[in-house]
């Protein structure tokens, strides 16, 4: 510590600020975990006391680790990019994918073998099935949108992402984000809403992350070199905004005491399904599309160095899909209390859709036109457009299945999971194991990936792996739906 | 008297469809304008041109 005794050297307002209240924090968690009313609650609240302790201990070690001065903008004219949130967020993703996919597996078998929650709470279905979906949606899909909006904002405004801390405390407070709802599922702890299952204290946290998120991303949009917002930061920011709102229009909740994990919604019977859905469709169509689209129009271009087919096109389709998304939720909720105008209205923008969707997938697909060549060589490509022709697949059977008469067939069957499974995991996960591929000898300061043959690997069994459970989805569901209809209304046989 | 269902019913049946088309049209005339074609010409290389 030499040169700290003779520079002067003074705490941001943003270090001394953030310790301090991480201090003030820490100190009521423990108050609230002595407190609390059941003890996975007072669990949950040493985890944030150990959480914000933690955070304030590293932001004082870090002040006096580093130089007197925070990292440039720019050095020699270049921007100083900030790699290390991205490298963080990158290696989340991965670890967070394998065990998403793995409690997948689980909650597979568990149906076929029921022994095997081993007759524990912990491991029962409903508690397992929200932690996969949440592992591989909002941990393994969130960490890769975050590393990848980052990475893709600063390259294409060739600048330096705004705050110093900020973005530290946007990937790490979101993955603490993920702890606590991960075993808050383990625990029972769950306001019953799907894909909004966390309660209030773990939402509410997550809205000091993504609200920073936004401000970090913005700022940095901001502070850009070009004179033009490239389209995928469009879809970046389209996502960050709209998830915000959704977020706090669906988890407006009342908690019954501070000392107490449970609160209740605000909204009332139809009212409150009707907002669940709007959420959750649009968390399809903002988190799972437009933030992934923002990667397919950043990696497919870099990957197969061809500039975008067509940037107006590009541009149509990003108003389109935004202005059209957001009506579509009511599909979700055919032939229940909702409203028959409500149930057409969704219907009707989910066909819609169709267009703008297909906008989007032939302007990834058409990307490639002059290069189709490297399909053959790279299989990193292959797995970007295969998501793509996913994506399409996927935005076709989606308007398929809103049509009324289609969903009373359809629905609570096994298609709907299978319907899921080819947009999460044919497209979503696909063009994220792309975008991972690209990022990792990127960021790392490789020449190309360890091994291209085990990427080749991936890309066939995994490939293999989703047509057959899409098609099996396929039969099954159809096969229920059927099977539904031989019962006449007083449950005997046709 | 229209019941409130009537009267947000034939407010987005007008209104709301005149303002997506109008929004559509907007968009259109900014994606397709010919003095804009080099610009998102240059913005299609963008991922391509960095340092």
């Amino acid at each position: 510590m030499a040169h700290t005794a003779t520079t002067p050297k003074g705490m941001t307002f943003g270090e001394a600020g953030c310790s301090l209240v991480f201090v003030a924090m820490a100190f009521l968690s423990i108050i609230i975990a002595a407190k609390a009313y059941t003890p996975e609650y007072a669990f949950h609240a040493y985890l944030y006391a150990a959480a914000f302790g933690v955070a304030a201990f590293k932001i004082v070690d870090r002040y006096y680790d580093r130089p007197n001065d925070l990292p440039p903008l720019t050095i020699n004219g270049k921007p100083n990019y900030n790699m290390g949130p991205v490298k963080f967020a990158t290696i989340a993703a991965v670890v967070w994918g394998i065990a998403g996919f793995t409690i997948g597996l689980l909650i597979a078998l568990q149906l076929a073998f029921p022994a095997l929650n081993f007759d524990t709470a912990w491991l029962s279905f409903g508690r397992m099935r929200p932690l996969h979906t949440s592992a591989v949606i909002f941990a393994f899909g969130g960490n890769v949108l975050i590393a990848t909006s980052f990475y893709v904002v600063q390259r294409t405004c060739r600048a330096r992402l705004v705050g110093d801390l900020a973005p530290w405390f946007v990937v790490l407070g979101y993955n603490f984000f993920i702890v606590i709802a991960g075993t808050g599922y383990l625990l029972g702890i769950t306001q019953g809403k799907e894909y909004a299952e966390p309660e209030w204290y773990a939402d509410l946290w997550l809205t000091v992350v993504w609200v920073t998120y936004f401000l970090v991303f913005l700022g940095t949009v901001m502070r850009r070199k070009e004179p033009h917002i490239y389209v995928a930061n469009w879809f970046y920011l389209a996502f960050i905004l709209t998830i915000a709102v959704l977020h706090l229009g669906n988890s407006a909740t009342i908690p019954v005491s501070i000392f107490s994990p449970k609160s209740y919604i605000v909204w009332a019977g139809v009212q409150d399904a009707m907002v669940q859905w709007w959420y959750g469709h649009n968390a399809v169509g903002f988190f799972l599309t437009a933030g992934f689209l923002a990667i397919m129009y950043y990696f497919i271009p870099k990957r197969a160095e061809r500039p975008v087919y067509s940037y107006r096109l590009s541009i149509i389709h990003f108003w389109a899909l935004i202005f059209m998304y957001i009506w579509a939720g009511p599909h979700h909720l055919h032939y229940t209390a909702l409203p028959d105008w409500a149930q057409t209205l969704g219907m009707t923008f989910s066909i819609m859709l169709w267009m703008p969707s297909w906008g989007g997938m032939i302007n990834g697909l058409m990307t490639l036109s002059g290069a189709w060549d490297k399909l053959r060589t790279d299989p990193v490509l292959r797995l970007m457009v295969v998501s793509v022709a996913f994506y399409g697949m996927a935005t076709f059977e989606g308007p398929l299945m809103s049509v009324k008469a289609v969903n009373s067939l359809s629905h609570y069957t096994d298609w709907t999971i299978g319907h899921v499974h080819s947009g999460a995991l044919g497209w979503v996960a696909y063009i994220s194991f792309g975008a991972i591929y690209c990022l990792a000898p990127w960021l790392w300061n490789k020449k190309e990936l360890y091994s291209l043959k085990a990427v080749s690997w991936h890309f066939w069994i995994s490939t293999l792996g989703i047509v057959l459970y899409i098609s099996a989805m396929w039969v099954a569901g159809i096969l229920q739906g059927l099977m539904w209809r031989a019962y006449t209304s007083l449950g005997f046989l046709e | 008297m229209l019941s409130t269902y009537q009267f947000l019913a034939g407010f987005a049946q007008t209104w709301g469809l005149v303002y997506f088309v109008a929004v559509f049209l907007v968009v259109l005339a900014y994606a397709l304008s010919p003095s804009r074609k080099s610009r998102f010409d240059t913005a299609a290389r963008m991922p391509l041109q960095e340092d």
